[in-house]
């Protein structure tokens, strides 16, 4: 996994709220073996006419050539429903390093740290801030001092973050590579009667 | 201060805490399928390792088979591919897979219970999210993504930070036509989609008590549906007789010990919860839901609701649109196109019982699709000794083979765009059951009753007439 530390971007708005897995990547994309590719397939069912992927829907952000950038600004609960990991390949595929939100379902949360996606809460308020922001402004994300800003206003916020998993995205770790040198550990508790 | 049941079993299983972050957690059990688990293999072979405790680890072919002719070669080739797949990574590690064809093959949440793989105490995984539906016998059961799949296959142990605790408490006595479905879908009703994300849910009271296991794994499948981790019920008598004597339960001598154990999961008096909420089972009437997540569901007799200030009015209107439905309306007497009786939610034995009392010597009613999938094997083969798959015959109900089918409608068993099927499944999201599907939540016999009107139903109304005609022939 790349080490993440300041992710500064134009955002793409997303504002509808409690998006599932299900758009995030539907389950008809779900069939392959590998990780790759998800990206072209990401919010297929919002971005395309039904099954016609040479029709883009005018009216969705991802379609809007003013909206770009890295991070991914979407409405309350993102991520709920399916724990289809799919969901956080197809973003991360599609280019996104960090996704923003006041509230995220708990599962998506884990796999989007898994694969080096940031999820970083905000505030109801803060979230309503970076909406009204225009197409060409700048989110900043620092990781290591656990803020979001947006320069142009000078308005800023921290968020929360596991300290173990931060300690990971900021060196790239990857949660195997510690469960494995924990197996000693893990024969021995295998062994104690429980 | 007492412990609470998720309490008690956490502690038995954290093997080391690390500072200011999450649990090293062991894992007593892990279930896998064909859609979620081909990237972990393949990222163990990456690191070259092998998995570290196969035994524990059971796998099925579920998401993406066919349920008719699943004798024959998938036809569809990325599905095949998948299923083949997942037969050469278990042989390769030596996990028992119980494939297409395997008198043990269904729903992997519906056979872990069945064969007995599910026990109280324990912690169990899977890449999927109804993982929650195993907590019914008192274990912490949580749904988990690729990547977790991969940490349990390395060392059968996953990271986790321990969640905030609620219970969920329903006393009282439900009403005729009213079932475990219509608890489940009148909480979400109540607490809302994400009403319990970032917690594990108890249920507990004596409507809760007073189910079977069949019904209480309906309830705790669909706390994932709140966003709750998991959910879960403290075992009682009801839990060790329908364990007793199943393939994987402990048998002979281990039986007592076994029990002894179990006799000790429940939360004690002064145990504390983070959150508490208490229904009266009085209140709650069949449900259905008129939106496009699980939380947006009314008692089938009364009006969809209209939106109270800006915010809910712009997620209604959109849900509304995709619906075809307008705020205020009642559904009742909506025409309905397909009926789904399926799923993990509620493709049990005891599903397809109450549905088949219900039919027998009912049709289904002109224009409807009828669509019947067994969770497994094992309740295909009862169903049909029972001849329940005759009663479903005459009354037009096609009863197919068992996988998840409509509920995801990753294979071929798709609704059309902008049809509208009354589905016993757990979401209703957004072409969840295909591309413009349009899903309607509810418990089985709510869903029997539009499939035998072929529009939206009170079934209690039907209910009554049986008893009366019944009455008129004593
Ligand atoms: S039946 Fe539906 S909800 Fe259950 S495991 Fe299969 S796809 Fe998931």
């Amino acid at each position: 996994m790349n080490p993440v530390k300041i992710i500064q971007s134009r955002f793409v708005p997303l504002p509808a709220e409690n998006v599932d897995t299900d758009q995030i990547i539907p389950a008809r994309f779900l069939k392959a073996t590998t990780r790759d590719g998800f990206g072209k397939n990401l919010f297929r069912d919002w971005r395309y006419e039904n099954n016609d992927d040479t029709k883009p829907k005018a009216g969705f952000p991802l379609n809007n050539p003013a909206y770009s950038g890295e991070i991914l600004v979407a409405g309350k609960n993102f991520g709920c429903g399916s724990s289809r990991e799919h969901a956080a390949w197809a973003l991360q595929d599609y280019g996104f390093k960090a996704v923003v939100s006041s509230f995220y379902a708990d599962i998506f949360r884990n796999n989007a740290l898994n694969n080096g996606v940031l999820p970083v809460q905000v505030s109801d308020a803060f979230l309503q801030e970076i909406f009204a922001q225009g197409a060409d402004t700048e989110l900043v994300i620092d990781l290591e001092a656990q803020t979001i800003s947006i320069p142009a206003t000078g308005k800023s916020e921290s968020f929360d973050i596991n300290s173990y998993k931060k300690t990971c995205l900021l060196n790239g770790y990857d949660d195997i590579d510690y469960l494995l040198s924990m197996l000693p550990e893990v024969e021995a508790f295998e062994k104690q009667p429980r | 201060m007492g412990k609470t049941l998720f309490e008690k079993i956490w502690e038995h299983h954290v093997v080391k805490e690390i500072p200011g972050g999450p649990a090293v957690l062991y894992i007593d059990r892990h279930f896998i399928h064909e859609v979620t688990s081909p990237q972990a293999f393949t990222g163990l072979q990456k690191r070259g390792i092998p998995v570290f405790r196969p035994a524990q680890t059971i796998a099925t072919a579920d998401h993406n088979v066919p349920t008719l002719n699943q004798h024959l070669p998938i036809k569809e080739e990325l599905s095949r591919l998948q299923v083949e797949v997942l037969h050469t990574n278990c042989a390769a590690q030596g996990i028992a897979l119980y494939g297409l064809g395997h008198p043990f093959q269904g729903i992997v949440h519906v056979i872990g219970p069945e064969l007995g793989v599910t026990q109280p105490g324990m912690t169990i995984v899977c890449g999927d999210s109804h993982t929650s539906t195993h907590g019914a016998f008192g274990s912490i059961a949580f749904g988990i993504g690729t990547s977790e799949v991969e940490m349990v296959f390395a060392s059968q142990c996953l990271l986790q930070s321990k969640p905030k605790l609620m219970r969920i408490s329903v006393d009282g006595e439900l009403s005729e036509g009213v079932s475990s479905k219509d608890i489940v879908l009148y909480i979400l009703s109540q607490i809302t989609a994400a009403g319990a994300t970032g917690y594990a849910v108890e249920f507990a009271g004596s409507a809760i008590r007073s189910l079977s296991m069949e019904a209480r794994m309906t309830i705790c499948n669909m706390s994932i549906e709140m966003g709750a981790r998991c959910g879960m019920i403290a075992p009682d008598e009801t839990t060790f007789s329908y364990i007793k004597g199943r393939q994987f339960a402990p048998g002979g001598e281990a039986w007592e010990p076994a029990l002894a154990k179990w006799k000790k999961l429940f939360s004690d008096d002064d145990a504390a919860f983070d959150k508490e909420y208490t229904f009266r089972a009085e209140d709650i009437e069949p449900m259905i839901t008129w939106g496009t997540n699980p939380g947006m569901g009314i008692a089938v007799n009364a009006p969809i609701p209209v939106p109270n200030g800006t915010e809910e009015k712009t997620a209604f209107e959109k849900s509304l649109a995709y619906m075809g439905f307008e705020a205020g309306e009642s559904l009742l007497g909506k025409k309905v196109d397909y009926v789904f009786i399926g799923s993990c939610t509620n493709s049990r034995l005891e599903d397809l019982r109450l549905v088949a009392e219900f039919v027998k010597g009912k049709k289904k009613a002109d224009g409807v699709e009828v669509w019947i999938v067994p969770g497994s094997r094992k309740v295909e083969a009862q169903a049909r000794a029972e001849g329940i798959d005759k009663i479903f015959e005459k009354a037009g109900f096609q009863l197919r083979q068992p996988g998840c089918s409509a509920c995801l409608g990753m294979n071929e068993d798709k609704i059309p765009a902008g049809k509208y099927c009354v589905s016993t499944s757990n979401r209703n999201f957004e072409g969840r059951q295909g591309a413009g599907a349009r899903t309607l939540l509810a418990s089985p016999l709510t869903a029997a009753a539009a499939a035998v009107t072929g529009v939206i139903t009170d079934v209690r109304t039907l209910l009554t007439q049986k008893t009366e005609t019944a009455e008129a022939f004593a």
